[in-house]
Formats: structure tokens, sequence, C-alpha cells
């Protein structure tokens, strides 16, 4: 079959579906008439019974935390196949190319970002149950604090701010810590990744029981998650870069 | 509905083109980098603050970063 | 009007969706996914919306205010960070591909010959 059989054959049953997907998506209820009770029940019950502002913090950590274990597990399955893929014979040799960006504005403004980036990272994740914020959110913005460092100073800095065997540590404590809370719960009599610690105060940081536990271990595995996969990629480069060098 | 959600949601339409119809992958690096902020802003459109501060980093930080690299080793392996 | 954010979302999805089956590189290919992936976050927020609404979050507001769903941004939320992940991985995958086969044309490896 050629190639414009093919894309015949494409665009007359690409037409056939988006007509079937529109005319399904035209029985949803109007835009602005939300009508599903779960949401709306959560949204009265959530603050009253979790202590947390957040609601939506409250459902990914809480309500429904064991679909947020199974996101967590696709990620770590993810970057762990990532590894294996792009695994190099020249990794060692290849660290040790610098890579370094030479324009002194860019190092400088770099240098400043870092810790800005870090600082409001960390800021995220703790303050997930009352304002915008938590674990995955947090945990991104963590990773591109570092992520900086590569982009606005070297390769070398890079490395040695994030070296493989603790951002390996960091992950698999993160994903780990995650599951691991879940089975205290049970420890307690309670069920797997119930809410066992205790409330406090709505509206402060010591607030909403394992929310704020699972936020943390969340952070970590996807910040770590990040600077893995950057890593892994960057790696390949410095080794196609010592190949082209020695050419 | 509000005009801005109105003008948002077609600004995503046509970055959505944009982005399929770059064929040059320099280009398109860019283009995915300019949906992913217009993406950005319709979540905020849509009351979402959460998950704008996630797509706002991952679209502007990693999935570009990643590209580039994956076109860099691309053209000279 | 009340049709629109649907309408984009499934125009957005098939848009991806051609760019996926008529892609002639590798890496265009995962990009186009992506994009057809975020046409369903936005189905999702579009479902969800209140008109009047604000964001699901009580802090310095009164807890009986309006607010839309947060269960559709909760499943939003995991879904945008974990899709980049495994786009990194698709590329990586085509990165494994290009180092066996010597291109990126979907066209022109072995398997997709007729």
């Amino acid at each position: 079959m050629s190639l414009r059989t093919r894309y015949v054959l494409f665009a007359i049953s690409a037409t056939g579906l988006t007509a079937l997907l529109l005319w399904g998506l035209a029985g949803l209820p109007d835009f602005g008439r939300f009508g599903g009770s779960y949401g709306v029940t959560l949204n009265d019950v959530a603050v009253a019974q979790r202590h947390a502002t957040n609601v939506v913090a409250a459902i990914v950590w809480d309500y429904r935390a064991l679909d947020t274990m199974g996101e967590e597990l696709i990620l770590f399955a993810s970057v762990m196949a990532t590894s294996l893929l792009l695994r190099e014979a020249r990794e060692r040799e290849a660290d040790r190319s610098e890579d370094a960006v030479h324009g002194e504005t860019i190092r400088a403004v770099g240098l400043a970002l870092v810790g800005i980036l870090v600082v409001v990272g960390l800021y995220t994740v703790a303050h997930g149950i009352v304002t915008p914020g938590g674990g995955f959110q947090g945990g991104v913005v963590l990773a591109s604090g570092l992520i900086v460092v590569y982009l606005a100073g070297s390769y070398r800095t890079y490395r040695r701010v994030g070296p493989t065997a603790l951002v390996d540590f960091g992950e698999g404590v993160g994903v780990g810590g995650y599951v691991g809370i879940g089975l205290a719960g049970m420890a307690f009599g309670a069920a797997f990744l119930a809410n066992f610690l205790p409330l406090g105060t709505k509206g402060t940081l010591a607030s909403a029981g394992t929310i704020t536990a699972l936020n943390v271990a969340s952070g970590l595995a996807v910040a770590a998650a990040f600077v893995l996969l950057v890593m892994e990629f960057l790696q390949e480069l410095m080794v196609m870069r010592l190949e082209e060098a020695e050419k | 509905m509000i005009p801005l959600q109105v003008v948002t949601l077609v600004l995503v339409l046509l970055g959505a083109v944009s982005v399929v119809a770059a064929r040059d992958v320099v280009r398109l690096t860019l283009a995915n980098a300019l949906y992913g902020l217009l993406l950005v802003v319709l979540f905020l459109v849509f009351q979402s603050p959460d998950v704008a501060l996630s797509a706002l980093v991952v679209s502007v930080v990693a999935l570009p970063l990643v590209l580039v690299v994956a076109i860099a080793k691309g053209r000279g392996g | 009007m009340s049709y629109f954010p649907y309408l984009v979302a499934g125009l957005v999805f098939m848009i991806g969706i051609a760019g996926v089956v008529t892609s002639r590189n590798l890496i265009h290919l995962v990009v186009c996914l992506s994009v057809a992936q975020s046409g369903t976050y936005i189905l999702l927020l579009a479902i969800g919306y209140r008109s009047g609404g604000t964001a699901p979050i009580f802090k310095g507001i009164s807890e009986k205010a309006k607010t839309v769903d947060p269960v559709v941004q909760a499943l939003t939320l995991t879904d945008v960070v974990v899709s980049v992940v495994v786009a990194a991985l698709l590329l990586a995958l085509a990165l494994d591909v290009q180092k066996n086969e010597e291109t990126l044309d979907p066209e022109e490896l072995p398997s997709m010959r007729s």
C-alpha cells in the first residue's frame, strides 16, 4: 500500500472519527454548568474533614492517593527505562568534560536564579496544603532550579550538584516513602494510605496529617526523576561531542 | 463564557496547528514551548492554578531541554 | 457558544493524531502525541468549569464560595507531569532507533515497508 493510499484512507477515517467525536461531545452538559456530585461534595466537606484549604491537594494526596501512587510508579518506571536505554560505553570519560557557558551575564543571572528557584520549589512543596502547590508542582520547580545549574554554568558542576548515587537514592526514597507511609497507616489499624496523623489547624503549615508527608515524598521523587532524566540525555550529548572531538 | 476564554481557546487551536505543521525540528521546539505557554494561560483562565504551575515548569524547562538534546544527538550521530 | 471548548478539545486531539500519522520524523511524532494528550486536558478542565466559580483553594475566601470542580484538576495535574517523562522515554527510544537504523524517518524503517 503506497503512501498516498494510506493518507487518503486516513483522511476518510479521520473525518468519520472527528464527526463522531464532536457529535459525542455535544451530549455533554453546557460549558459552565457542571453537574457532578463528587466534586461539589468534596468542595463542601474537604476543608472540615482534612483541615487542608487546598482541596485539589487533598484530593491528589488523600481522597485519591491510590491513583497518585500509580502515577508515581509510572514516573519511576519511565525514568528507569530511559536510564537503561541511554547507557553509553564511555560514560565515565564523558562525565569529565566541562561544556561550560562563557558569557559572564548568563553565569551571573543563572547563579541568582538557582537560589531563587530552589527556595520557591521548597516553598511550593511545603505550602501545598494551604495555597496552590504540592509535591508534583514543587518538585518540578526544584528540578528546574538544578537544571539551571547546567544551563547557566557547566556540565561538570551539574554532575557535582546532582551525583548519580544521591539522585538515585533520593528517587527511591521518594517513591518507596510514599508506599511506606501508606503501609504505616495499616500498622495503626487504618486502611492503606488513610490519613492517620494528627490533623492540626487549618491554614497553617502543620496541618492535614499525612498529606504533608506524602507531599514531601512526591516532591523528592519528582525532582530526582527530572534531574536524572536530564542527566541521562546530557550524558549522551557529551559522549557524542567526545567522539566528534577525537575524529 | 467570558471573552478571555474564547480568545485563549482560539489561540490554543492555532498553536496546535502550528506545532503539527512545523516540519523543521528546531522550529518545532520553539512552537512547542509557545504552545505550552498558551496552555498555561488556558489553565489559568479555567481557574486551575495547580495544573498551570506544573504545566509551566514542565513545558518551558524540561521538555524543550530534552527535545534540544534529542535533536542535537539526532543530527550528529 | 457554550459548546466551543469541547469543539477545541476534540479538534486539538484530532490534529495531534493527524500529526502522528503523517509525520516524517520520529521526534516530530512524539511532540504531536503530546499535543493530542493536551486536547484531553482541555476537555477535562472544560467539563469541570462552573460559571462564576473560582479556584478550589479556600484560603482567604469563605468556605461557601462557588468554586470549580477540583476532581478533574487532580486528574490533570499528575497527568501533565508524568506525560513529559513518558515523552522523554519515547525520545530515548527514537534515539536508539537512530543509532541502529541511521534514520529518523518512520517511512524508511524496515518494519514499515509494505
